[in-house]
């Protein structure tokens, strides 16, 4: 089995859609010659020509709209947003339009849309490049929202999203299109969407996160293992919107403590409904209030300060001990 | 005055109903035909409003002034795509999308009788948001590489978005079969045209885009059926969109909820009243004798029923189930969805 990075599974999940379904179109700003900013789409256009992998003019509101239409049309759009803090420019295209077309035509018509965007801190990028904006379409109606934690699971979200008939926000963290390499099979398979899953199994306290906090939460778990001698579970929601209640709600109930991390700012954000679903859910399971880490709710750090905001395993580990304390 | 035609409008009637330049080809019945969807269309909005008055329907957009606007579908085949929004009704309408849909969705239900048939997008209200759906309707049109073509129409207001002029440089740099259509109706509710844009034209942003761009006498429906078919002719040939400016006027308030008497000058009104659409189709009909006075009357009292027959449909029909809200949300509701619609049943029994 291939050893990829995240970026290498992606780029293959692309190259298969696009063999398989004559339907799937995938274009941006630079995603053609180019292959994207990243290389995601690195050498699709050469496969498969500039009518199905194409650069478009600079305007994401324009891209989202255009995609909206091709969507309806029955195709099977796969627009990219070169960064997720740019989405803002199509963020009326996506909240009104995308999700609402279900809605407006009583079932008739439909956007079954991927949009795929890097985002995500501790890679010293420009503002707006790194923000964690999954909070905002999380609570937006009609979309799915989809951030994984490692190759495997990105290649196989990417296909169970492009299958998905409705629109879905696929958001590639930065830190992790490179840093890990993991066993992944070079054929077509589905991670379903709306599913968690327990990246460790542990029974003293769980841990809930996703993306590039999943693997900070992880190391911070080693931390109390060898330092404290607690076992920690680690989830990883890999799914934003829906969220993966039951999974959360099993672990949360078999430990009775929790500690939910999340690289966006804390205020209405994803840690804040995992912890109203586990007071929901498993109130009288808890030994402890639950406590989150998150960024605090300030833009996002310019990168020489980058790394005094962003969670850290340390910090991880310190509300971790807290939460353990009888 | 603005509004005030030039030469450069393209004109078949003027308003006298004379013609005044180079007739559509259009059969006799063809013409009889547009000139009831006409009707249809003045009469429809009359009814929508008396609705309104009567607590039967809610906020409705007249579209008095502005029937010519029907020439917007009638150049169109049935697999063609038609965009537009709520000022579009008459063209919606003559698309194929059943009347009882546009009662249903002023009523405050969720419409039930859309059909991929018609292949016409709701109504969105966001203006100018629907533009970029119609250009990646075209892109995907010329993706399939079949023969059809997609119009969007919104309003002079609306071209100020950034929507609108996002579609129109889509469509040329895809060179995508799509005809932008700007209904230019003078007013934005209480905003008028000059405040939009210091351009003379809205037209004239198309040459920005590599567009070509017409003008025409939006209440001659004549002259935007030729407008439009030669628009469409060339988009099905492969040679790429086009922005035609639509010069019309809103005889109307804005909406139901609206008072023009706040805003509008009264000899703008008794400008435009001469110019209205429906008399100079009606008078160029009667002078090529193909309607008579009595038919006329007989239109326009078979249009009445028709609607009415549409307004008993929506009396008879079942109120929209709340439930029904959580299955437009996704095909497949989430659990979450599941578990809110039970507990909102739970407290509604
Ligand atoms: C994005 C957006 N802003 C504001 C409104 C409120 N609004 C509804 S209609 C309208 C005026 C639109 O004027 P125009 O585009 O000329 O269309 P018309 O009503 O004249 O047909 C406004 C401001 C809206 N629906 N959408
Ligand atoms: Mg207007």
């Amino acid at each position: 089995m291939p050893k990829w990075t995240m970026v290498q599974a992606l780029n293959n999940a692309l190259e298969l859609e696009l063999e398989q379904d004559e339907r799937v179109l995938i274009f941006g700003e630079d995603v053609g010659l180019n292959g994207g900013v990243f290389r995601v789409t690195d050498g699709l256009q050469a496969k498969f020509g500039e009518r199905r992998v194409f650069d478009t003019p600079l305007a994401e509101s324009g891209i989202i709209g255009t995609a909206v239409g091709m969507a309806v049309y029955g195709l099977r759009p796969v627009p990219e947003i070169q960064f997720a803090g740019f989405s803002f420019v199509s963020f009326n295209q996506i909240a009104s339009q995308a999700t609402k077309m279900r809605l407006r035509s009583g079932g008739v018509f439909t956007v079954p849309l991927v949009i795929r965007a890097p985002f995500g801190g501790g890679v010293r990028t420009p503002e707006l490049h790194g923000d964690s904006v999954e909070a905002f379409y999380m609570h937006m109606q009609g979309i799915k929202v989809v951030i994984p934690s490692n190759p495997y699971d990105a290649k196989g979200l990417l296909h169970a999203a492009i299958a998905d008939p409705d629109p879905v926000l696929f958001l590639e963290h930065m830190k992790l299109y490179r840093s890990i390499r993991q066993d992944v099979p070079a054929e077509r398979y589905e991670v379903a969407l709306g599913k968690a899953a327990v990246a460790q199994e542990g029974s003293d306290i769980t841990v809930i996160s996703y993306g590039a906090m999943l693997h900070v939460a992880l190391q911070a778990a080693e931390l109390i293992a060898k330092e404290d001698g607690a076992s920690v579970e680690v989830v990883d929601l890999r799914t934003i919107s829906p969220l993966d209640e039951a999974t959360i709600a099993a672990s949360v109930s078999k430990t009775g403590r929790a500690v939910v991390v999340n690289e966006a700012p804390r205020a209405g954000g994803v840690a804040a409904e995992v912890i109203a679903v586990i007071n929901e859910q498993c109130l009288y399971s808890l030994l402890k209030p639950v406590a989150r880490v998150t960024c605090p709710d300030t833009p996002f750090p310019v990168p020489s300060i980058e790394d005094a905001f962003v969670p850290t395993a340390v910090r991880i580990a310190a509300a971790i001990r807290e939460t353990l304390k009888p | 005055m603005q509004n005030q035609l030039d030469d450069r409008i393209i004109q078949v009637l003027n308003h006298e109903g004379e013609v005044a330049g180079e007739l559509p080809e259009l059969s006799d019945d063809e013409l009889r035909a547009m000139y009831r969807w006409m009707v249809f269309g003045r009469v429809f909005s009359d009814r929508m409003v008396a609705l309104q008055r009567q607590g039967r329907s809610n906020t409705f957009a007249p579209l008095t002034g502005q029937e010519a606007s029907v020439a917007l579908a009638t150049a169109l085949q049935p697999d063609d795509w038609f965009v537009g929004s709520y000022r579009e009704i008459l063209p919606i309408l003559a698309k194929g999308v059943p009347p009882l849909a546009m009662l249903e969705t002023y009523k405050g239900y969720i419409p039930t009788q859309y059909s991929r048939e018609a292949h016409t997008l709701p109504i969105q209200i966001v203006l100018a948001a629907q533009m970029p759906h119609a250009a990646g309707l075209a892109m995907a049109i010329k993706y399939e590489g079949k023969p059809h073509v997609a119009v969007g129409v919104c309003g002079d207001g609306a071209t100020s978005e950034g929507d609108f002029n996002e579609t129109l440089n889509f469509a040329g740099v895809f060179k995508a079969p799509l005809v932008v259509v700007v209904q230019n109706n003078g007013w934005a509710i209480s905003v008028p045209r000059r405040v939009q844009t210091a351009a003379s034209f809205i037209a004239d942003r198309g040459p920005g885009f590599g567009v070509p761009s017409f003008v025409v006498d939006g209440n001659d429906v004549l002259a935007v059926h030729k407008v439009m078919a030669d628009c469409v002719a060339r988009a099905r040939a492969g040679d790429g969109p086009s922005l035609v400016e639509m010069m019309t006027y809103r005889m109307g308030a804005h909406t139901t909820a609206d008072d023009p008497t706040k805003y509008r000058p009264e000899e703008e009104l008794a400008y435009w009243k001469p110019r209205d659409p429906l008399l100079r189709m009606r008078m160029y009909l009667l002078s090529k004798g193909l309607l008579s006075n009595t038919e006329d009357e007989q239109m326009h009292e078979a249009v009445a029923a028709e609607i009415q027959t549409a307004v008993s449909a929506l009396d008879a029909m079942p109120p929209t189930e709340p439930s029904r809200l959580f299955e437009l949300v996704y095909e497949t509701p989430t659990p979450q969805l599941v578990a809110q619609r039970a507990a909102l049943q739970d407290i509604g029994d």
